[in-house]
């Protein structure tokens, strides 16, 4: 079985060295390709040095546009699983397993890892767990099924559904809405309780204006997807 | 003919021939344009003939008739703006796509670079 694990990275130098490591020492059995959507630092540099393949963009698309750039690749590369993996160091490697299994097994089509499953003490904003709770119950409502964490970047997809993100990925914060269309498309979608990594260093982007532009923008996004002809 | 007919005549023509003559250059392409002519046209149209003009606003009620002329204009300028954010969707789309093929291709011709000098050592 080909598994490709998927890191998109912008302007990630610090953490990248780091996450590529742990992905080769926690998970060798997968290729890895890093997602450089048009980072202005040494991030691909870095990258190829360490004899990493790097997906470089010839400008910031964007996390959406940045994921399907991987989506494509691994398409083309027919690879039977893809893991999407951050590049900033919030995801473990030593997890990857757990979201792994429930894809080759078949039991599910696209396996979510949620930070909130087992890990009650995940420390995060008053406005974001705001948000997070809201789309949490926006989503369980429309997929019939209890999701806790649809935000998590952390996910493994089976074969079909690399082919379904190659014609068709959310632009902007894509993963909530991403959920919304595989759900249309009757893909089967798990939740698995995975541990994350607490923000270590750097600023978070997050503000109260940009969390609730933020919940205005999906909320809106992810009721037009509701709404659009099945393609 | 009053000066508000001369003067919509006047810009409606102005904008006509700027239209033709951005074709005649290459730089407005015949497809983005089709819009922009109707609209002249039809606004030539209406501030030529003051009776058409005087029948429609009638028609729909409207008491100062050259109220029409700015009806007009404002419909076909949402029009055409509609229809610059549809082409601008369907641009934004086929960039994206660009891009992600030039960063594909860019990998597949190092890796295609890596394998060759395997091969030559």
């Amino acid at each position: 079985m080909r598994i490709l694990v998927i890191v998109p990275a912008y302007n990630e130098e610090a953490s990248i060295e780091g996450v590529i490591n742990d992905i080769r020492t926690d998970y060798p059995e997968a290729d890895i390709v890093v997602i450089d959507d048009g980072s202005r630092d040494k991030t691909s540099l870095i990258v190829k040095r360490l004899g990493i393949k790097a997906l470089i963009l010839p400008f910031n698309l964007g996390i959406g546009g940045a994921m399907q750039a991987g989506y494509r690749y691994a398409k083309l590369g027919d690879y039977d699983i893809a893991i999407q993996f951050d590049g900033d160091g919030q995801h473990k490697a030593s997890e990857i397993e757990k979201i792994v299994m429930p894809v080759k097994t078949g039991a599910a089509d696209v396996v979510v890892g949620s930070r909130f499953l087992e890990q009650a003490d995940y420390k995060s904003p008053f406005f974001r767990r705001l948000g997070i709770s809201f789309f949490s119950w926006l989503l369980s409502m429309i997929l019939g099924m209890k999701i806790t964490d649809t935000t998590s970047g952390f996910r493994a997809v089976n074969r079909r559904v690399i082919r379904f993100f190659s014609d068709l990925y959310p632009d902007d914060y894509p993963e909530v809405e991403a959920l919304v269309l595989l759900h249309k498309q009757d893909f089967r979608i798990m939740e698995t309780g995975v541990s994350m990594q607490q923000r270590k260093g750097g600023k978070s982007s997050i503000t109260p204006f940009r969390s609730v532009y933020y919940m205005i923008k999906v909320f809106l996004a992810v009721m037009i997807d509701l709404f659009k002809k099945r393609t | 003919m009053d000066i508000l007919n001369l003067l919509s005549i006047i810009v409606s023509i102005a904008i006509l021939i700027s239209v033709i003559e951005l074709i005649r250059k290459g730089v407005l392409k015949e497809r983005y344009a089709l819009l922009w002519l109707f609209s002249s046209v039809v606004l030539i149209f209406f501030s030529v003939s003051r009776y058409s003009l005087d029948f429609f606003a009638g028609l729909l009620g409207i008491y100062y008739p050259p109220s029409l002329l700015f009806l007009l204009a404002f419909v076909f300028l949402l029009l055409i703006n509609l229809h610059f954010s549809v082409v601008l969707s369907a641009l934004t789309d086929k960039n994206k796509r660009l891009a992600q093929d030039i960063g594909i291709l860019q990998l597949k011709i190092d890796e295609y670079n890596n394998m060759n000098q395997g091969e030559g050592e």
